[in-house]
């Protein structure tokens, strides 16, 4: 059993068992980073290239990081301060980087299936960062993989996302990804942020938020992503925060211990108010630890895969 | 009193030798362990740590062994090699990973690494690498089950079960209770 693929383009179409793979590579890479040396010699001589045509804090540093940590070389690019803003296209912006002997590329940018697009046009491995609203699988995985260690199993677990999914990646390899593993997955936000006919991928609806609370163990709260929306969406953020926003009080009204998560960045007291962020119901920082492992996984699986 | 070795040969013409049964097994490991106890007369600092897979059943016997020789308790460490493996980019199989499982401190503790068959060495050589990132060990003892010969690296056994001549092209195949229902040793020629 193994991760019979080249690239990570996205969750959709990935098995039970590949991710349970990655998840058990994972378990082991967990380890590695609570060594007092954090490093293992795993991928000595291969050269990763981070290309991010899009701003990015925790993706960016823990895909950097988990490269490091298996000692590979890593390059770093963005797209601010680069030839992009000659006028250089993107498949010359990435022939010319694959032309430096690089091994796997990791990409992110702002437009739906450029990691696909890149996979035809290079012989590196692709893992996607994030493309567009389309996918984000090592978020998606590394979401699932905190759950799992919370509550063990994912089969039969009401995950409820919240917020804007009609321009999440983040929410699309979360529904991916859970429902390959067999959970029960809701999905609550205001109607001009759901998408249309998300009911096919198999997900129920709440337009209200207490609703959907009542009916889950866990909810992923989803950034409002002001600088993807074109048009307005809802009338002001105070109202979306009455209306949508996670807090306190609405969790202690439920009489039952709800775990939270949220990929970051947070808009604090938008989406979610600071004391849940920060609170007992909060699994925010045990994404990030989390997300590093996840990472190691993938790029140690990917890189180390004999059919490339 | 040396026991015959039992020969078989299947329908593919393949032979079979049975290096340790059962029972020979167990004194196997019963001596071994006799034999750390005699060498670390202070078993304070002693430490067990076994390579997966086979390797960590062998190591977690022998702790039982020696915790009952010293009435001591005997750290014990479960050791997965496979990120330090120097074919982890070019052997066949992609590589599965298996957990680390060492819970105590290995700064100055006097390490047995144990193992089921000693071969080229390059397990060994990736497990004390493994080692290295750990800490630094007061000192590391190498105990096998069988030593089979064709180093390719400069690596010697501490502790030996069994020393037995092979061929390149002969496999070792060591069954324990605990995985496979029964604790065997065979040696399988090649033709």
């Amino acid at each position: 059993m193994s991760l019979k693929r080249k690239h990570l383009l996205g969750l959709e179409g990935v098995s039970k068992e590949e991710i349970f793979e990655i998840f058990e590579a994972a378990q082991s890479m967990k380890e590695i980073l609570q060594r007092p040396i954090k490093k293992v010699p795993t991928l000595q001589g291969v050269t990763i290239a981070n290309l991010f045509f899009e701003n990015s804090t925790r993706t960016r540093l823990s895909f950097d990081l988990a490269a490091r940590r298996l000692s590979a070389d890593v390059i770093n690019f963005t797209s601010s301060g680069s030839s992009i803003s000659k006028g250089e296209t993107l498949k010359d912006t990435a022939r010319n980087i694959e032309a430096m002997k690089i091994d796997a590329v990791v990409v992110r940018h702002h437009a739906s299936g450029v990691p696909k697009f890149l996979s035809e046009v290079l012989k590196s491995n692709i893992i996607n960062a994030g493309d567009g609203a389309h996918e984000h699988p090592t978020q998606g995985l590394l979401d699932i993989f905190t759950l799992k260690e919370k509550f063990g199993e994912i089969k039969g677990l009401r995950v409820c996302l919240i917020g804007d999914i009609a321009h999440s990646r983040v929410a699309r390899s979360n529904i991916e990804g859970l429902k390959t593993l067999g959970a029960e997955i809701s999905i609550c936000g205001p109607a001009t942020l759901l998408p249309r006919e998300i009911e096919s991928l198999g997900v129920k609806i709440f337009y209200n938020l207490d609703e959907a609370l009542k009916n889950a163990d866990a909810i992923n709260v989803l950034r409002i992503q002001q600088e993807r929306m074109e048009s307005e969406r809802f009338p002001t953020l105070r109202e979306y925060q009455h209306l949508f926003g996670i807090t306190n009080e609405r969790l202690t009204k439920l009489n039952k211990k709800i775990i939270v998560l949220h990929p970051g960045p947070i808009n604090r007291d938008v989406e979610i108010s600071a004391d849940v962020a920060d609170g007992e119901h909060s699994l925010i920082l045990d994404q990030v630890e989390n997300g590093v492992a996840i990472r190691m996984a993938v790029l140690f699986l990917i890189c180390t895969n004999k059919q490339n | 009193m040396k026991k015959p070795i039992l020969k078989n040969i299947n329908a593919d013409g393949e032979n079979f030798s049975t290096i340790l049964d059962s029972i020979s097994f167990d004194k196997t490991l019963k001596r071994i362990s006799h034999e750390i106890i005699e060498k670390k007369s202070d078993s304070d600092t002693l430490a067990v740590i076994g390579i997966c897979t086979r390797g960590e059943t062998l190591a977690k016997r022998i702790t039982e062994n020696l915790k009952s020789l010293t009435q001591k308790e005997i750290p014990f460490g479960i050791l997965d090699i496979t990120l330090y493996r120097d074919d982890v980019r070019t052997s066949l199989n992609q590589p599965h990973l298996k957990r680390t499982e060492i819970y105590f401190d290995i700064n100055n503790k006097k390490i047995i690494l144990v193992d089921d068959v000693l071969f080229t060495g390059r397990t060994i050589q990736a497990a004390l690498n493994a080692l290295r990132d750990l800490g630094r060990a007061k000192s590391i003892e190498l105990c096998v089950l069988i030593d089979r010969g064709h180093r390719e690296i400069p690596i010697k056994a501490d502790y030996v079960g069994k020393n037995i001549a092979t061929s390149k092209k002969d496999s070792i195949i060591v069954k324990v209770k605990e995985i496979d229902g029964e604790d065997i040793v065979i040696l399988k020629n090649e033709r």
